[in-house]
C-alpha cells in the first residue's frame, strides 16, 4: 500500500476543475447605468431655434429707402405696447386711424393676412404644388426644398406686397416682439423693420386709450 | 424508485444582453452631448414657429436678464481668449497672463471693463453670484458708456467674420434693454443676428 491517496477517484485519472467562464456583468452594468444618467441629464438634446434678423445700418443709403418706403401705401405700422397691447394703421400716419388688435389668430395675423392676400395665395398655390414632391432621395428632396425656400422669398419681396414697420415701444417685453416677428413669417411678410416709436405715434395710441 | 429531488435553480441572471443595450445607448449619449453652459441667470426664452437651428460653432451669445442687465459668452475658451486678448491689446482692459488663463475659462461674464481683473480672481462659486445679486454687474451698454460695443468689435476682430452673434433674453424683458443691445450692434454696424428662441407648437 505505498499508494498515494490523491483524494481521487479510484481510477487514478487526475480531472481538471472545470473553469466557470461566465463573468459576472452586474458592476459593469451598474456603472454604466450611472454614466448613462449622467450624460442623459446633462446633456440638451434640444438646440434652440433662432429667428435671423437683419436690422438696417446707420448708412444714410438704407436710411433713405426706408424712408420711401414708409411713404406708400403697402405700409402697415404696428405699434407694440405695454400689458401685451397692440396698435396698427394703415399707410400714411397722418391719414390712417389707428386700431387695437390682438396677439394671435384673429387679431393681427387676420390683419395681416388680409392685406398680404396675393402672397397668401400665391404661397397655397406654391405649397400645393410642392406638397406632392416628397421623395424619399435625401439629396432630391434637399433640392426641392432649396426650390421651394428659393420660391417663396420671392414671393414674399414680390412688388405690392405689404411693408411692416414695427414700433416696439419701451415697455413692451421682448416676448411681443418676438410674437410680432413670427407672425411676419405666419403671414409670408418678407419686407419689414424695426422702428423706434415716435412722438406722433404715441399722440396716436394715447388718443385711442381715452 | 429515487427520491424526489428538487432541481437547484440557477440564480445567475445573463447581463451580457444588458450591458450591450447599455453600451450602446451610452455612446449614443456621449456623442450627442452637447453641455449646457452654466448660465447665471435663468432666461425663459419665448416660443416661436422659427425653424433655423443656431449655428454650431464660432457664435458670441448676448445674455441679456429679465432685469436688463446683460452678460456676454463665447463658445470655445479659445475664441474667449483672443476676444480678451484683442482688448487688452487695444489697451481696454488689463488682466495678467494668469487672469486671462482664467478668463478664458470661465462660463459667461458680465461685468463692467475695469472689474474684469478682480471678479475673475474670485473663487469660481462666488463669481455667479456676483453676477445675479450684484447690481452694479452686467456689460455696461449706453449711450455714455458703451462696453458692449467694444466687447463685440473685439470678438469680431479676434474671430473672424463667420462669427455668429445671438441675442437670448427673456420672455420678459422690456424692449428697452433689447433696444440698447440692437442699437450699440446697428452703432458698430452689425446688422445680422440671431434672436434665440425655443420650439413653439403651431396654432
Amino acid at each position: 500500500m505505498a499508494q498515494i491517496d490523491t483524494g481521487g477517484g479510484d481510477q487514478g485519472k487526475s480531472k481538471q476543475k472545470k473553469m466557470n467562464a461566465r463573468v459576472d456583468f452586474t458592476p459593469m452594468v451598474d456603472m454604466i447605468m450611472l454614466l448613462v444618467t449622467f450624460f442623459m441629464l446633462c446633456t440638451t438634446l434640444l438646440k434652440p431655434q433662432t429667428m435671423e434678423i437683419v436690422m438696417p445700418s446707420d448708412k444714410e443709403d438704407i436710411k433713405k429707402e426706408n424712408k420711401s418706403q414708409v411713404q406708400t401705401d403697402e405700409a402697415i405700422t404696428i405699434i407694440i405696447d405695454k400689458d401685451n397691447k397692440i396698435y396698427y394703421f394703415e399707410g400714411k400716419p397722418s391719414e390712417a386711424t389707428l386700431q387695437e388688435t390682438s396677439y394671435g389668430k384673429d387679431g393681427i395675423r387676420a390683419v395681416l393676412l388680409n392685406k398680404n392676400k396675393q402672397a397668401k395665395a400665391e404661397v397655397d398655390k406654391l405649397k400645393k404644388e410642392f406638397e406632392g414632391k416628397y421623395s424619399a432621395n435625401a439629396e432630391k428632396d434637399k433640392k426641392n426644398k432649396a426650390e421651394f425656400k428659393e420660391r417663396l422669398s420671392k414671393i414674399k419681396n414680390a412688388d405690392g406686397t405689404p411693408t411692416a414697420i414695427i414700433k416696439p415701444t419701451d415697455a413692451s417685453t421682448y416676448k411681443n416682439l418676438i410674437d410680432i416677428l413670427d407672425e411676419m413669417a405666419n403671414c409670408y411678410i418678407g419686407k419689414y423693420v424695426i422702428d423706434k416709436v415716435n412722438e406722433q405715434d404715441k399722440a396716436m395710441v394715447a388718443g385711442l386709450a381715452k | 424508485m429515487g427520491r424526489f429531488r428538487v432541481k437547484k435553480q440557477d440564480t445567475f441572471i445573463d447581463m451580457t444582453p444588458m450591458s450591450d443595450v447599455m453600451v450602446l445607448l451610452l455612446t449614443f449619449f456621449m456623442l450627442t452631448a452637447t453641455f449646457t453652459k452654466e448660465e447665471p441667470v435663468k432666461v425663459n426664452v419665448p416660443g416661436s414657429v422659427s425653424e433655423i437651428k443656431i449655428p454650431e460653432n464660432n457664435l458670441l451669445t448676448i445674455f441679456v436678464s429679465p432685469e436688463g442687465k446683460i452678460f456676454m459668452t463665447m463658445d470655445s475658451p479659445v475664441g474667449q481668449e483672443k476676444m480678451a486678448q484683442e482688448l487688452i491689446d487695444n489697451n481696454k482692459l488689463s488682466l495678467t497672463a494668469q487672469q486671462l488663463k482664467e478668463f478664458a475659462q470661465v462660463p459667461t461674464f458680465g461685468t463692467p471693463l475695469n472689474t474684469i481683473g478682480s471678479w475673475v480672481d474670485m473663487e469660481p462659486a462666488k463669481r455667479n453670484e456676483l453676477l445675479t445679486k450684484d447690481s452694479g454687474a452686467g456689460i455696461p451698454c449706453d449711450s455714455l458708456n458703451d462696453e458692449l460695443k467694444e466687447w463685440v468689435i473685439a470678438a469680431r476682430n479676434a474671430n473672424g467674420e463667420n462669427m455668429g452673434i445671438a441675442i437670448k433674453a427673456d420672455k420678459n424683458t422690456p424692449y428697452s434693454s433689447i433696444k440698447e443691445v440692437m442699437n450699440s450692434l446697428r452703432s458698430i454696424d452689425e446688422s445680422r443676428y440671431n434672436l434665440i428662441t425655443t420650439l413653439k407648437a403651431g396654432e
